[in-house]
């Protein structure tokens, strides 16, 4: 029976259309214990929604949401820590309930990849610096080749003659 | 008759487009000027065809004609006319129609006003516009037709989503589209310059100012789309880390890389081949993003553009761009000869710091949307991961601390060769407004979250570092104010574009840190008559009353809100239901002080005579908009500086025309 009413509580938000106004919290859920509250809200908001679309618990309206939340509270007002809440979920929901995924092989590359990608791209602007160093001494500049001259010069002037710049400091008036 | 007279026009577009992205290029390989010549009328033609399917699209929906399937799916004979006019982009052919359109106009914006481009370079920069014209033409002709009519044409449309009924969405589309469609103009003279085989200064020149016009559109885009969020989803957050949002937020970040990057291939003659990549990757990430909303791919809040067979096209557009001009990349680009030398301590040093951090971000970002599709694809599905806001925080904000650090201080530093010791005794006045920030707001907020003063100290060095840079520019304060006037009259739009761009971010900061630190939130059911505190403010339920809109009914609540005994604000915040979608939606009323918004919902009722009420004290939120206000004002000014216009030549450059590459103009 709590099996059915869970399967018909996941398919209600499917039948709606997907971007109702979320109005999540309500007032019957609020623990009268302000800091159980203030803890529940904390948690609630690391936990998906597990029909909706990456939004919290928090944030969402879907009645599992509100399931969700409830369960949150109930579970606190036993006297697990956060901790255990969030495990009580995850054991239910699997790692997938976590807004955060946890640290393990196969959120290695997720977590890994920006402090990987920072230390390559310094590495790589190291290894740049160092071979223009080498092959390119500080002062040195390739002069214009004639014709590259040629053109910029026909650039210029026409430049000059489209916009009638007779004062060419037009930077520093 | 008008429906087939756009679908014509429609055709004819995608047969000028061929031309426009064949015969021009031809011509550049051949040294064939008479082909070259056809991109500017081709362009201007490409224009004038997809403007014409564009207004019989848009005349459609404003005469509510029901024999064509797209205006009875999007629209309603009661629907108001301004959502009539923005509904031919809220909805999937329409919004593809949108998004050619933008691209002719930025093609047919380079046609006309290209006069000083090299003819090759100019011929080549069209076809590629004209070959992303024609994948975009296909996609719509042949998957997304807008001119389809049913038979028999029904009484009535079925409306438009409630949702998007806003003013605030429906000017949200054109905008975004206006940034990524901006960045193909910079991807289309990179895959020229790479067929060139040659970018210079020169090249920066022509590229920035159409980048720094995409970046401006961008900005205000994703703007204008976190503050519909904010008022109309009805629990005050402004951004979610949703895949869409990532989806506009990346290209942004990548671009705004570019922006800066480019600026250096301008000024210095170097960073060619990595600005060049950049071009590419930016315009590759704005494809990424309509195929990513477009296709419904990762489905979320903004679902209501679900499509997978569309997606499958889009993606082979986008298979084809990125496989196709990063082959090009891969072959040309080491042919591009790098520029000025510098030290790592320069204002090339602070910019190529800055290109990697953003880099890093948009990968990040990349790395966290992409990841959950990723690792399903790979395990089969047998491993699920969630990636949303919290990782988002802990990853992208130790990014972004030390980006906002050198952003103060990049602007001090010279070109070529800074020096680190004489920046930073100029940048006393930032070091003291970030220290007298923290220790005002620990004073204020004695019981905040610990960081958030921090947040406002790094706020603060951000706006006095780039505030008395630009004052030390016209010398303010250090002499007469009439002086510092005609040293701003001569002072580049651009420099002061610049430091409007940068306060801007720093506005934004104290915006994003205050309010998610100190949002006040009240949720209880109160009966008419009833009242609640909220941080000091008193909101009274006074009625709610049944009142009809044009297209909807709607529950009207009265909030008094009065502080300390004395009114302050009355509040009407509504539910609104739509009877022709079948769908509610909340009216959030907010009033907006220089500090905070006071922020009420009304709810549903508890059958008892009472109503479930929201409030919430939004501190220092609206500054999150003024930032981005004045971020756009940044590059509003800076589009207008007559350097970026007629790439008139450079002071430096100008007594010998011959410009050397080095002019070290330390500005």
């Amino acid at each position: 029976m709590t099996r059915l009413i869970l399967i018909l509580a996941l398919l209600l938000p499917l039948a709606l259309p997907p971007d109702r106004p979320a109005l999540a919290v309500e007032p019957d859920e609020i623990l009268a214990d302000s800091a159980l509250e203030t803890r529940a809200r904390a948690i609630s908001k690391g936990l998906r929604c597990v029909v909706c679309q990456n939004q919290s618990i928090d944030d969402s309206n879907a009645p599992i949401a509100r399931d969700m939340r409830i369960l949150v509270r109930e579970r606190l007002l036993l006297g697990d820590d956060d901790q255990q809440v969030v495990d009580y979920f995850v054991a239910r929901y699997g790692e997938f309930v976590l807004l955060k995924p946890t640290f393990r092989p196969y959120t290695y590359p997720l977590w890994l990849g920006p402090p990987i990608m920072a230390v390559l791209g310094l590495m790589v602007l190291f290894v740049a610096y160092r071979s223009r160093q080498h092959t390119r001494p500080m002062g040195t500049v390739e002069p214009l080749s004639a014709i590259d001259r040629k053109k910029l010069d026909a650039l210029v002037d026409r430049e000059i003659t489209r916009q009638g710049l007779s004062e060419p400091n037009e930077n520093s008036r | 008759m008008i429906a087939e007279i756009g679908q014509f026009a429609l055709a004819l577009a995608l047969v000028v487009a061929l031309l426009q992205s064949s015969l021009p290029l031809i011509g550049a390989q051949r040294g064939n000027a008479t082909l070259m010549m056809v991109a500017k009328p081709a362009a201007q033609a490409l224009l004038l065809l997809v403007a014409v399917a564009y207004g019989a699209l848009t005349y459609l929906f404003v005469v509510s004609d029901f024999s064509v399937a797209l205006v009875v799916a999007n629209s309603h004979s009661l629907k108001p006319m301004l959502y009539k006019i923005t509904g031919v982009w809220a909805n999937h052919e329409g919004s593809m129609l949108l998004w050619v359109l933008i691209l002719a106009v930025f093609g047919g914006a380079v046609a006309q006003f290209g006069a000083n481009l090299p003819l090759s370079l100019k011929s080549r920069a069209l076809a590629v516009q004209g070959m992303i014209a024609t994948a975009f033409l296909a996609f719509l002709i042949f998957t997304s037709n807008p001119f389809l009519r049913v038979d028999p044409a029904p009484l009535d449309g079925r409306g438009l989503n409630p949702l998007l009924q806003d003013p605030g969405l429906a000017f949200h589309p054109p905008l975004l589209y206006l940034g990524y469609v901006g960045f193909s103009i910079a991807f289309s003279f990179a895959v020229a310059a790479l067929i060139e085989g040659r970018v210079d200064a020169a090249w920066g020149r022509w590229v920035r100012p159409w980048t720094l016009a995409a970046w401006t559109f961008l900005t205000a885009g994703v703007a204008l789309g976190s503050w519909w969020a904010y008022y109309e989803l009805g629990w005050g957050g402004w951004w979610f880390w949703d895949p869409v949002e990532n989806a506009s937020f990346m290209p942004w970040l990548l671009g705004t890389a570019l922006l800066h990057s480019s600026i250096v291939v301008e000024k210095r003659d170097t960073l060619k081949s990595w600005t060049i990549l950049l071009a590419i990757l930016t315009f590759s990430l704005s494809l990424l993003g309509t195929f990513i909303v477009r296709s419904g791919v990762l489905t979320s809040v903004h679902a209501f553009a679900t499509d997978p067979k569309r997606g499958l096209f889009i993606l082979a557009i986008l298979i084809v761009t990125i496989v196709g001009s990063l082959t090009l990349y891969a072959l040309r680009a080491p042919i591009l000869k790098a520029g000025g030398v510098f030290a790592p301590v320069s204002r090339e040093g602070s910019l190529i710091l800055n290109n990697l951090l953003l880099a890093l971000a948009c990968a990040t970002v990349l790395l966290g949307t992409l990841y959950p599709l990723l690792l399903e694809a790979v395990t089969g599905g047998r491993d699920k991961v969630s990636v949303g806001p919290p990782f988002f925080n802990a990853t992208f904000v130790p990014i972004m601390v030390p980006l906002i650090m050198v952003m103060a201080l990049g602007p001090y530093l010279a070109w070529k060769r800074g020096n680190l010791a004489k920046t930073s005794r100029r940048m006393i006045v930032a070091a003291g407004g970030a220290v007298a920030a923290i220790v005002a707001t620990f004073l204020i907020v004695p019981d905040g979250p610990f960081l958030t003063p921090f947040a406002m100290g790094l706020a603060a060095w951000l706006f006095f570092g780039a505030t008395s840079e630009w004052a030390g520019r016209i010398k303010l304060f250090q002499g007469p104010l009439m002086a510092s006037w005609h040293r701003l009259q001569g002072l580049p739009r651009a420099a002061t574009g610049m430091t409007l761009a940068h306060m801007g971010i720093a506005v934004m900061i104290v915006g994003i840190a205050g309010s998610s630190s100190w949002q006040t939130e009240k949720i209880q059911v109160l009966a008419p008559g009833e009242s609640v505190l909220v941080a000091g403010y008193d909101f009274r339920l006074d009625q709610v009353a049944d009142e009809n809109g044009p297209n909807y009914t709607t529950q009207r609540a009265t909030i008094t809100v009065s502080r300390d005994g004395r009114f302050f604000a009355t509040l009407y915040p509504e539910r609104r239901f739509f009877p022709v979608a079948g769908q509610t939606t909340t009216e959030a009323a907010i009033r907006t002080t220089p500090l905070s918004d006071l922020y009420a919902v009304i709810g549903e009722p508890d059958g008892a005579g009472g109503w479930t009420t929201r409030f919430y004290l939004n501190p220092l939120v609206p500054w999150i908009w003024y930032g981005a206000l004045i971020m756009v004002a940044g590059g509003f000014l800076s589009l207008s500086d007559r350097r970026h216009r007629v790439g008139a030549p450079r002071r430096a450059a100008l007594p010998r025309p011959a410009m050397q590459p080095q002019p070290a103009a330390a500005e």
